[in-house]
């Protein structure tokens, strides 16, 4: 297992310059000028021309591209062009909120979601079944802003129990962070809750209708043991495919969640760089964020091979 | 014992009372959410809003305007202007320090006047006309101008677009096309540079070495006391999340609360409060440059097609929301003029096929950039295109973010490569009450604003306001641009609206002005 781990590992250097290239090209060509935009409504051509050739702008393509990658290789992620702030240091103080929030809700959203649709899958059929699977449909056809508007109306403005807005570090007051990460948390798990207990449910519905199930409940052996040791474990596969790709969707997509919350994460960060053109911080995040996929996609398949030996044979 | 006990108590509530009345008010922090979050912080090299009212906090400005438009003395202690108006004395007033401690010097004012002279469009218009502007002594400087001029003091003390703030001359030294990183000012409030973090929050504290002017405030004018200790400044991207949190009390000052949540207002926890009463022009320009609206006559149609009433409407909804004004230096304001306003105002639907008839018009394509992310702007290309589409003009309405539209409208090719036939924006009233400060009406051809329109006598014109004897000869003029825009087809404006802010009712002394200002603001107590 470590040699394949390596392997993978090795395997991204490419991926992530293809990545490069890509990120890098499609910015370019995409319509879009760093440079009007810090000028301003009023300037002038020559004002823009004078802040492009101050920026490198006015460098053909290849030469900027092979300089960022130049730059990249030494360590430097660049400076934003519009805060003048380095981006390794920016990226850095808006990825905690983020990975928090990421954490936080995948531990709820497992927590609830596997017991939900395992015993959803046990009670096939019954009312108990229908409720599980009515609750996920409705939190997973609900839009998140809505799911997080109701919340904040329910639960801060009228109970006063939770602050609108806002994030505080764990490490800063455990109390406090508590207090500003649970609405974000129950408001991104209403999405995943729903979707692990539906892939749960149906897996290990599939898995009890198996035939050495049967051989398991003909031996004698606990329902319990029979549903949890037999079936879910043989049902991890899917739950973990969908577990790992909605944390990679977690961490560049909590986009709506951290602007309803005003939760200073990566999605916003992505955003405010997008509609600045940004290119620095744009092409950083966007690196970063393809080597969460593809790290999360090496978790996911080593996870693979631990609950299904036929994989890792 | 019971007496001791109530002698105790007694004390006690002596000494906590006495504690409360005499402590001092530490720690009060204002807690304030604007519009659209601050990106830049070079007051000078950005016209934005969100950089110019950072600059208020931190800089302070040699005049400056109050309630009643009166320009009067801020940094400046007293001037005088020679007997041919050529030549402006100016000295500073006693107690001006920059945050670090140093004295302000004539100097630095020399430096801040040289960088603002080279970016902003008044600024550059004075520098034309100045030939000399140097230090006499450590408080002293004059301005000495090459031809008379009756607007020096409003371009030093205009609000808005780019206003002249000062800085230490070593910052003011740098490149106008580069931002500054020092951001020591000389205002009421200090600029925590390490506690910023672009998109999430901006801190200034209170300067407590400033000096302030004995006068009353008003607008930007008189007695500038920072009353609170800290002012956060939240960046919220969800207009709904800043109301939440203005009705739950986690912030104090939400700078705009849309019309549409205003039912969702806690009147009982929050004042709100129209308090730029000027507000913001709306308008359009043409791309005088490509087809269709490279022919005046079709400039002309488009104009006759577009009303203000059917925009404005579907825009702000209420009538109290918006106001009609056709004219081009704006409602209200000291060089307002119905001098063809009719063009822009009501449709005229006949008058505009005609127009389109008579020139020639093929059937070229309009291609409107609809900003579609910033809520004043987002349902007004719409309804134009509606319009001149009812006129017979063939439309393509392209929507984006107001970032893309900038660059974007800086493409002078045609449509069919990425260019563009009309844009729409808004600007405050204050930045385009005359010609000097009016970008839309700017008509210097390819290397002027965008749509590129050549009106040779607009340029003039805005010369000879800014050397003009008299206001009367100065209302002559713009009175003769309007006709020139209108009939040219510069630009048109929409109408007007003034945008509704919020605070905490724990939160006093909010001063009404143009532009969001901080000073005089107290909170917890009176």
């Amino acid at each position: 297992m470590f040699g394949y781990i390596v392997r993978r590992s090795v395997m991204t250097i490419p991926v992530m310059g293809v990545v490069a290239l890509i990120v890098f090209a499609l910015l370019h060509f995409a319509p879009g000028d760093p440079a009007a935009i810090m000028a301003g409504d009023s300037a002038s051509p020559a004002q823009l021309a004078e802040i492009r050739a101050r920026l490198g702008l006015d460098q053909p393509l290849h030469i900027q591209f092979f300089y960022w990658l130049g730059q990249l290789g030494q360590g430097h992620f660049g400076t934003s062009l519009h805060s003048h702030k380095p981006v390794a240091e920016m990226i850095s103080s808006r990825i905690g909120p983020t990975l928090s929030l990421a954490v936080t809700t995948m531990t709820f959203s497992l927590l609830v979601a596997i017991p939900m649709g395992v015993y959803a899958a046990w009670a096939r059929g019954r009312l108990s079944d229908r409720l599980v699977m009515m609750m996920a449909v409705l939190g997973f056809s609900t839009p998140v802003f809505v799911t997080g508007y109701a919340l904040i109306y329910l639960f801060s403005l009228n109970a006063g129990w939770f602050p609108v807005q806002g994030f505080t570090p764990l490490a800063t007051d455990p109390v406090r962070f508590l207090q500003t990460a649970t609405l974000p948390t129950l408001t991104l798990s209403a999405v995943y809750v729903a979707l692990i207990a539906r892939i749960t449910r149906s897996s290990v519905l599939e898995i009890l209708g198996e035939d050495f199930i049967r051989t398991a409940r003909a031996k004698g052996v606990p329902e319990a043991r029979v549903v949890l040791r037999h079936a879910l474990r043989n049902a991890a596969v899917p739950i973990v495919t969908v577990a790992g790709s909605g944390a990679a969707f977690l961490i560049s997509g909590v986009v709506v969640t951290e602007s309803v919350f005003n939760i200073p994460g990566l999605g916003r960060l992505m955003v405010e760089s997008v509609l600045a053109r940004d290119y620095p911080l744009i092409q950083s995040l966007m690196l970063l964020l393809s080597l969460i996929y593809i790290l999360i996609n090496l978790a996911v398949d080593v996870l693979y091979m631990v609950f299904d030996p036929r994989i890792r044979a | 014992m019971k007496l001791h006990m109530k002698m105790a108590s007694s004390l006690l509530a002596a000494v906590v009372s006495t504690l409360l009345i005499c402590a001092p008010v530490t720690g009060t922090e204002l807690k304030i959410v604007m519009e659209s979050r601050l990106g830049n912080l070079d007051p000078i090299l950005s016209a934005s809003h969100q950089t110019r009212d950072h600059g208020y906090l931190i800089y302070d400005t040699l005049f400056a305007l109050d309630a009643q438009q009166k320009i009067h003395p801020q940094m400046v202690d007293s001037y005088k202007v020679s007997e041919d108006g050529k030549v402006y004395t100016f000295t500073l007033r006693d107690g001006l320090r920059w945050h670090n401690g140093a004295p302000v010097t004539a100097a630095d004012v020399v430096a801040s006047i040289k960088r603002w002279g080279k970016r902003d469009r008044m600024g550059i218009a004075l520098m034309s006309i100045t030939s000399d502007v140097s230090a006499a002594d450590a408080k002293a400087f004059s301005l000495t101008l090459s031809t008379p001029s009756g607007v020096i003091l409003d371009a030093f003390a205009k609000p808005s677009g780019v206003p002249l703030f000062i800085m230490p001359a070593k910052v003011a030294e740098t490149p106008v096309t580069e931002a500054i990183t020092d951001y020591t000012g000389s205002g009421p409030f200090i600029f925590k540079a390490d506690e910023y973090q672009p998109g999430v929050k901006a801190v200034y504290v209170k300067n407590e070495s400033y000096v302030p002017r004995k006068e009353e405030p008003s607008w930007f004018a008189g007695r500038k006391l920072a009353k609170v200790d800290r002012i956060t400044r939240i960046e919220m991207a969800d207009p709904l999340t800043s109301l939440n949190a203005l009705n739950s009390g986690e912030v104090d000052y939400v700078q705009n609360i849309n019309s549409d949540l205003m039912p969702l207002v806690n009147a009982s926890k929050v004042t709100t409060a129209r308090l730029d009463q000027l507000g913001y022009q709306i308008s359009y320009r043409f791309n005088h440059l490509q087809a269709p609206f490279n022919n005046k006559l079709v400039r002309q149609a488009a104009l006759w097609a577009i009303g203000q009433q059917e925009v404005m409407q579907a825009q702000f909804g209420a009538p109290e929301n918006y106001k009609l004004c056709g004219a081009v230096f704006g409602c209200g304001l000291p060089y307002e003029s119905d001098v063809l306003a009719k063009m822009v105002m009501k449709p005229n639907v006949e008058k505009a096929k005609a127009l389109l008839k008579q020139a020639g018009y093929d059937g070229k394509p309009v291609t409107i950039l609809h900003i579609s992310d910033i809520p004043s702007l987002s349902s007004v290309a719409p309804v134009m295109a509606q319009q001149l589409r009812a006129a017979g003009f063939v439309v393509d309405l392209q929507a984006m973010d107001f970032m893309t539209m900038l660059s974007r409208r800086a493409n002078q090719g045609p449509t069919t490569e990425g260019g563009w036939s009309i844009f729409i924006t808004s600007w405050h009233n204050t930045e385009i009450q005359e010609p000097l400060r009016n970008f839309m009406i700017v008509s210097e051809g390819k290397g002027g604003y965008a749509g590129w329109a050549d009106v040779p006598a607009i340029p003039q014109l805005t010369k000879a306001f800014l050397t003009a004897g008299s206001e009367a000869e100065r209302k002559e003029i713009t009175t003769k641009i309007q006709s020139i825009v209108y009939d040219e087809g510069v630009f048109a404006p929409l109408g007007s609206f003034a945008r509704i802010s919020g605070y905490s009712k724990d939160v006093k002394g909010v001063l009404p002005a143009p532009a969001n200002i901080f000073w005089n603001v107290s909170k917890g107590v009176p």
